[in-house]
């Protein structure tokens, strides 16, 4: 293509936007309702993720050991646990910590008599590399010799995975729903502008147009609505969100519950939207200029 | 130079429009098109310029036999061809200077050289004055000429006229004429197809009459032959 039928097209793209006015804005307008919908729910599934996530991440088991094993038996658990394929962190902690820990949650009362007598075993904690393989490595753990007895809260923990389990499919599904209607409106208005120069594009091919040269300035009129449409929806998501993380966050201070970060998780929203924007509108104009080539 | 031979056209709605066409037009020839409604006569025209295939016989133009030409060629086809029709056909947004240059644009000619001709053809069709009207500001005679001036922008070796003159008052339609006439002078082939017998019986040029898809009549400098 020559440069200056480049900077035609160009011109010509651009032009379009201002000849076609309110099928303009009416394209536009369908971007950026898809895309602010598209935006909060993105946000939404992403923290939600994220927050699951968190909460998995703090999946443990207590591997409590045989309380008359020697210390070298002990250290060679250690070894033997380190050695699983999926465990991810072996943490050894003594009876006499296990016995400070209970203290301190239990507030301080009479505990003289365990001191003396530690009713507790040494332990391991142990998490695993993925929270999901938990359960196939707790029933490993608890094959071992000198291992007395495994916990990690079983029903707490598969519930918990369930139901992240089946937040996460539906966040997906609906995420895909909402893009294929978002893609399916804005192509569709697209179209209707497209149909009303049908005529436009006839003349074209009758002047000995060929179709990439009649589709390009097209191409490029879809590329600026996708972007001009997702100008608004990405100053909603950026400006909504640093009111979230500056004034939500501080006032939900329950340590797991945590919004992703402003930066960079907001920009990269942004391109994303703007992404899906740009696309869409390329694609829904370049869609629905074929039908009209065939003449 | 362009040549038919016994070219068949059906529709897909049954309707048989070319029934074993065959014609021979010299370069630089001036041809009416005439007969009644339903005759033929568009689907003859688009056979010219390939808004038609044939469903049998061949179209060639400058010995090429246009169904050689891939799907993707046929733009080439039509850049060496103008083409007017009774409505005109202008894109209604553009200004007639970017009409007429639109023509150019497409075949990518350098900014400089479309200025220059598209003024130049503007002024040869008598409404340089008008080049930054909307077609919708101008008169159907107006129009007609800028469509014209489109047509022979890029310097075509034929030009087809489909009825250039149906939809205008009879001083208009001289005025048109003349201008086909001055562009036939410059070696140019015309292709007119015309109901008007008064221009046919006037201005005398090859007559090819043709009847439910037939040519019934092909003779050098010959009537309309039809009641008006």
């Amino acid at each position: 293509m020559k440069l200056n039928t480049a900077k035609r097209h160009l011109r010509e793209g651009s032009k379009n936007i201002f000849r076609n006015g309110w099928m303009t804005i009416a394209s536009i307008g369908a971007v950026t309702v898809t895309l602010i919908l598209v935006g909060v729910f993105l946000a939404l599934v992403f923290n939600l993720n994220n927050f699951a996530s968190n909460v998995e991440s703090d999946v443990e088991m207590s591997v409590y050991l045989d309380p008359t094993l020697e210390k070298d038996q002990v250290e060679a658990i250690q070894g033997e646990l380190e050695s699983i394929d999926k465990v991810g962190s072996v943490k050894y902690s003594s009876k006499e910590e296990q016995l400070n820990q209970l203290m301190k949650d239990m507030g301080q009362t009479e505990w003289d008599l365990f001191e003396q007598d530690n009713p507790l075993s040494d332990t391991y904690v142990v998490k695993t590399s993925k929270p999901q393989d938990i359960s196939s490595v707790a029933d490993e753990v608890g094959e071992l010799d000198g291992v007395d007895k495994v916990d990690y809260g079983e029903s707490t923990v598969d519930s918990l995975f369930t139901v992240s389990k089946y937040s996460r499919i539906i966040g997906a599904v609906l995420i895909i729903g909402l893009v294929f209607t978002a893609i399916f409106l804005i192509s569709n208005t697209i179209k209707i502008t497209i149909i009303a120069r049908s005529r436009e594009i006839g003349i074209m091919k009758l002047v000995g147009a060929t179709n990439s040269f009649i589709r390009w300035p097209f191409f490029i009129e879809g590329l600026m609505l996708g972007v001009l449409g997702a100008i608004i929806p990405i100053a909603i998501v950026l400006g909504g969100y640093y009111y979230l993380s500056n004034n939500v966050s501080q006032n939900i201070d329950i340590g797991f519950v945590q919004i992703l970060p402003y930066a960079p998780f907001a920009f990269q929203l942004s391109g994303l939207l703007l992404a899906i924007g740009a696309v869409i509108g390329v694609w829904g104009s370049v869609m629905s200029v074929r039908k009209f080539l065939k003449v | 130079m362009i040549d038919m031979k016994d070219v068949h056209k059906d529709y897909a709605n049954g309707v048989s429009a070319l029934n074993g066409v065959n014609v021979h037009i010299d370069n630089g020839e001036f041809v009416y098109l005439v007969g009644p409604s339903g005759a033929g006569k568009s689907t003859f025209v688009k056979m010219i310029f390939r808004g038609e295939k044939p469903n049998t016989g061949t179209v060639k133009i400058d010995n090429i036999d246009l169904s050689t030409y891939k799907e993707r060629q046929i733009p080439q086809i039509r850049r060496k061809i103008g083409v007017v029709y009774q409505d005109f056909k202008l894109l209604p947004k553009l200004t007639v200077y970017e009409n007429v240059a639109f023509a150019l644009e497409v075949i990518e000619e350098s900014p400089k050289l479309i200025r220059d001709r598209v003024m130049e053809v503007l002024d040869l069709v008598g409404i340089k004055h008008k080049a930054r009207s909307i077609p919708d500001e101008l008169s159907g005679g107006e129009q007609q000429r800028v469509a014209i001036a489109r047509a022979i922008a890029n310097k075509p070796k034929v030009v087809i006229a489909d009825e250039p003159t149906g939809n205008l008052d009879p001083d208009t339609s001289w005025g048109i004429m003349k201008i086909l006439e001055d562009i036939n002078q410059t070696g140019t082939t015309i292709i007119m197809a015309t109901h008007s017998q008064e221009i046919v019986n006037t201005i005398k040029k090859r007559v090819i009459a043709l009847e439910n898809g037939r040519i019934v009549r092909d003779e050098a400098g010959g009537d309309y032959g039809y009641e008006a």
